[in-house]
């Protein structure tokens, strides 16, 4: 039987919901909760107007349809699940993109600045895997722009009053508070293994302290920090999803890490240079002479080798970020065509990323966020000189497994409480950190769509589920809460204390270091599995190796040293499961490809990989399990829901590819020599 | 991907004077500190202190506790890694090497003086982001249910709009301002900023008069000096005398006729 009120527990107390994590996933899911009137702790390591969203440059993808081409939330659906190379589940899919107009409504509501059409509507611009004009931009700091309008109305709800059924104002009861600085440890599972809460760290006093909740929603982002430098921020290290995968937690697809073509090479991080670039009219070339030491700008252009629109006519420069990095990886190191540097006197790992041949005021316009980054830390001006890059890991598609219901549509069931649960009664995933949205490759400017539509989701299906329970989280005994409380500072006070004494103790910043050089090096865009027989070795060696680090640091106060060595035990874990998961999958799908088995092969592998932790350096691939919901037991099995678009061979080659020829309708001409005047 | 080798130096060293202190309450432990570090190509200040992190040891030989500072981005856009680097308010992760010291000269890093110091160069900026509370940065929409499109707007309304919309709470501007600090409650440029950014969206103005009044009393615009510090400093350009003279000016408009439209 359900509790009497979900707004306080029988003991008197304002029932929460907990929230880690504050990028787009985490606040749209805080702002839904909010609206169905429940309030909410929210946690980030960083105070969520700065989390890694911010930095996402390009655009947010809708099918407005805006500029007459025919798009519709169908075609953006079968193009998601087509350059996916068909390991998504569809539902989930279909129904983000039928939401994905409104969405962009939404956030033009809340006052984001996207670029407009002279008629005074919003413009859209062409991103990967699609024909269609159908990312919506501000800037080329898009994701700044979005996740500054959900902090916003955030921050309404920070001085909003908790009202009780009566509509009275409970005294000192805000529906938003914010935990900044604070980083998540734990989920806290009563005797039934569900999560009633976790525990977090102040990371300015270093205190420890345990979060009640109904509900538990991760919305921490992604792990690009396994990989040492990626474009990713220096918070995704993906922390937070490994401790709850080893609480129990299954983790899908961890082997499918997207590496974008196009970033800037650098000493701390690789920054990207988004794929509106090309959208725009960007094109990526090296000249047909390895040896051409000459400056770009004198190079003819027959004399220059458009290595993307060569191989791939169909979508061009336009083709998924698998197919790109993957030309590119080719071109620079098997072919050793990268850009000649007459200085060290090598080709270099690097290719011209070329938008000279456009107007200088349409660029600023349009890219101004993206060529300032350039200018900034390449110190070359990209309006008059060709840029150079090389691909760099980006984001993962992988993530914590979450259930979906679908409705009789084959889209989402709204409300369902079953809608982004993880494996772990009343723990949440949403955003990044979760593998629902994207199969085997993401497209671009899908991601930020899949965080806002996942929160827009991921809300009232929290919401349904404390409707469900019989029993408050905050009736539950102190001592679950303690208990739990107490491990993570015996944890922390291990971290501080071990290895103090030990002369030849390791640095876990070097530690690090190794761990991201070797994932870099071997687990990205080719992969072969003696290598990765090496790389699992390496790291049980690394595994060892952790045991004997000394953290650098014995204050009390903002310990970013301690900090550092818990992330990175957490990272080696997750590292595991991605290396792995590449390992067992022969095959090449998506952003996995191993030159020895080139092919798809949907017999045996169009399925999810389902991780289950056993115990530190062994991982349990699963072919199925069941877990509880809401008090239902649901049985999970790791086939692909492909029953809204068959699956077939990807084909970049042939325009038209991705979408129209799955209803054997050819691309309507009008529509497609609209796009090659682009 | 065969592309670490980015990562070797090349023997170039560079040296980092860095002011610190453990804590708010231990003054006695304020102390500047000496690294020299291994220089890499497109080296940043934060590269640079993420190398004392490998090598915690000072010039003189002595191990310390490597430095903390707070980051994110790492391209500029997040706003986290604010400090004072020879003597100016900026970026860390923007600020490059070769730019500022490009002959090996040395570099001094400072956290920022107008905030609550939490330690080294970790400073707390919590005012910053109770004061949009305070001028009430936002739209005011009615929920997030479908309603269609938003309000139209001109390319050219957007083009003005968005440079105002790309503050990114750093805090230069209120560092450089010699009219913020613990004394007073101004609530500086960026927040005079937002008011303008949010007044001038359609749906924003329909509650311009209760965001203009938030900054018609103490603390708000007529705390201005009008120095114009914080436009030098802030790193994404935004035009600060502008916007504090174009809310100064509604200010003054609402305040004189604000009792005829009652
Ligand atoms: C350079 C770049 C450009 C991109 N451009 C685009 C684009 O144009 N279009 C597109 O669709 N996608 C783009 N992406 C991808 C997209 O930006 C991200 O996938 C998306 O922003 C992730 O959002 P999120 O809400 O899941 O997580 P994040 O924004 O990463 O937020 C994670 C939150 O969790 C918190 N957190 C993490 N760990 C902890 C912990 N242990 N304890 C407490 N809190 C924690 C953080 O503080 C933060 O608030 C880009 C990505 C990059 C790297
Ligand atoms: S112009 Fe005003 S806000 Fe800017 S620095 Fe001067 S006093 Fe401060
Ligand atoms: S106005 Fe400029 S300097 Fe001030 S906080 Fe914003 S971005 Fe930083
Ligand atoms: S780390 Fe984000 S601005 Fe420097």
């Amino acid at each position: 039987m359900a509790a009497k009120s979900t707004i306080r527990s029988e003991g008197g107390k304002v029932r929460r919901v907990v929230v880690v994590g504050g990028g787009l996933a985490g606040l749209m899911t805080v702002i839904k909760l909010c609206e169905a009137k429940v309030p909410v702790d929210l946690i980030s390591l960083v105070p969520v107007k700065r989390s890694h969203s911010v930095c996402a440059q390009g655009g947010i993808n809708a099918s407005v349809n805006t500029k007459g081409e025919g798009d519709s939330p169908q075609i953006h659906l079968e193009e998601t699940a087509y350059g996916g190379d068909f390991l998504a589940n569809q539902p989930p899919v279909k129904g983000m993109a039928e939401a994905a107009p409104g969405i962009v409504f939404m956030l033009d509501r809340m006052g984001v600045p996207f670029n407009r059409t002279p008629e005074g509507l919003l413009d859209f611009r062409r991103f990967g895997g699609t024909l269609f004009h159908r990312t919506a931009f501000a800037g080329a700091t898009t994701g700044q722009q979005l996740l500054y309008a959900l902090d916003e109305q955030v921050r309404r709800y920070e001085i909003a009053d908790v009202v009780d059924e009566h509509g009275v104002s409970i005294p000192g009861e805000k529906m938003v508070r914010k935990f900044e600085f604070w980083d998540f440890l734990q989920a806290v599972l009563d005797d039934s293994g569900t999560c009633v809460g976790c525990i977090a760290q102040d990371l300015k006093t270093m205190q420890i302290k345990y979060f009640q909740g109904d509900a538990v929603v991760l919305a921490t982002g992604g792990c690009g920090i396994i990989f040492g430098r990626s474009t990713m921020s220096v918070i995704c290290t993906g922390t937070a999803a490994s401790s709850v995968y080893q609480q129990g937690a299954v983790y899908a697809n961890g082997e499918f890490i997207q590496v974008h073509p196009t970033a800037i090479p650098g000493a701390d991080k690789l920054r990207l240079i988004s794929e509106s670039a090309r959208g725009e009219g960007g094109r990526v070339w090296v000249p047909k002479d390895a040896k051409d030491q000459r400056n770009p700008k004198e190079i003819p252009e027959k004399e220059r080798d458009y290595i993307l629109e060569r191989m791939y006519p169909g979508y061009g420069n336009l083709v998924p970020r698998d197919i790109a990095s993957r030309a590119i990886f080719k071109t620079c190191f098997h072919e050793k065509r990268g850009v000649f540097n007459p200085k060290t006197g090598r080709n270099e790992n690097e290719v011209y990323l070329d938008l000279t041949h456009k107007d200088e005021k349409f660029l600023r316009s349009k890219l101004a966020g993206i060529l300032e980054i350039y200018e900034k830390f390449a110190g070359t001006d990209p309006y008059h000189n060709p840029m150079k890059v090389f691909p760099a890991v980006h984001y993962s598609m992988g993530g914590l497994w979450v259930d979906f219901e679908k409705d009789a549509r084959g889209s989402l069931k709204a409300g369902s409480p079953r809608n982004h649960a993880t494996s772990i009664p009343g723990l949440y995933a949403v955003g990044e950190v979760e593998y629902q949205y994207h199969g085997a490759n993401r497209l671009g400017a899908n991601s930020l769509l899949s965080c806002i539509y996942g929160g827009m989701v991921t809300g009232p299906s929290v919401a349904s589920y404390q409707k469900s329970l019989a029993k408050s989280a905050f009736d539950l005994p102190k001592s679950i809460f303690e208990k739990a409380e107490k491990r993570c500072q015996d944890d922390y006070t291990r971290i501080l204390k071990q290895n103090q004494e030990n002369k030849s103790a390791e640095n876990p910043y070097k530690l690090h270091q190794e761990l991201g050089d070797m994932m870099l090096r071997d687990v990205t865009i080719e992969r072969d599995n003696a290598t990765l027989e090496q790389v699992l070795g390496k790291l049980s060696e690394l595994d060892e190796r952790v045991k004997k680090v000394a953290c650098p640091d014995g204050s009390q106060r903002a310990n970013q040293g301690a900090q550092f060595v818990r992330h990175l035990e957490n990272m080696l874990v997750l590292a595991r499961v991605i290396a792995q998961g590449a390992k067992n999958r022969d095959e090449s799908r998506g952003a996995h490809y191993k030159p020895a088995f080139p092919k798809r092969n949907d017999a045996d592998w169009m399925r999810t990989t389902l991780a289950k932790h056993e115990q530190k350096g062994a991982v349990k691939y699963l072919r199925e399990f069941d877990y509880t919901c809401a008090g239902q037991s649901i049985h999970v099995t790791d086939a692909v829901d492909a029953s809204l678009v068959a699956p077939r061979e990807r084909k970049y080659e042939q325009a038209g590819a991705a979408s129209a020829a799955a209803t054997g309708k050819i691309q309507q001409p009008a529509a497609s020599e609209q796009q090659k005047s682009v | 991907m065969a592309n670490s080798d980015t990562t070797k130096g090349t023997g170039r060293l560079v040296h980092l004077r860095v002011k610190r202190q453990d804590g708010p309450d231990l003054p006695e432990t304020k102390r500047w500190e000496e690294f020299k570090v291994p220089y890499l190509p497109q080296m940043n200040v934060i590269s640079a202190l993420q190398q004392v992190q490998k090598e915690p040891r000072t010039v003189d030989g002595k191990d310390v506790a490597p430095v903390v500072w707070e980051s994110s981005c790492l391209e500029e856009v997040c706003g986290a890694c604010t400090m004072v680097i020879n003597g100016r308010v900026r970026q860390a992760c923007s600020a490059l090497v070769d730019q500022i010291a490009p002959n090996g000269e040395t570099i001094t890093v400072e956290p920022m003086t107008k905030f609550p110091l939490v330690r080294d160069l970790i400073v707390d900026r919590e005012r910053m982001f109770q004061d949009m509370k305070k001028v009430k940065a936002w739209i005011d929409i009615d929920g997030t249910h479908e309603l269609g499109p938003g309000p139209r707007e001109s390319p050219e309304a957007q083009q003005e709009r968005y440079p105002l919309s790309r503050c990114m709470t750093c805090g230069c501007c209120v560092e450089a301002c010699p009219q913020y600090n613990d004394s007073t409650q101004f609530v500086g440029p960026f927040a005079l900023n937002l008011v303008r950014l949010f007044n001038m969206h359609p749906s924003g103005a329909l509650h311009k008069n209760a965001r203009l009044e938030t900054v018609m009393g103490e603390g708000g615009v007529q705390d201005c000096g009008k120095a114009q510090n914080c436009v030098e400093v802030c790193p994404k350009e935004i035009p600060l005398v502008d916007s504090i003279a174009q809310v100064s000016r509604d200010a003054t408009k609402r305040l004189l006729f604000g009792w005829l439209l009652k």
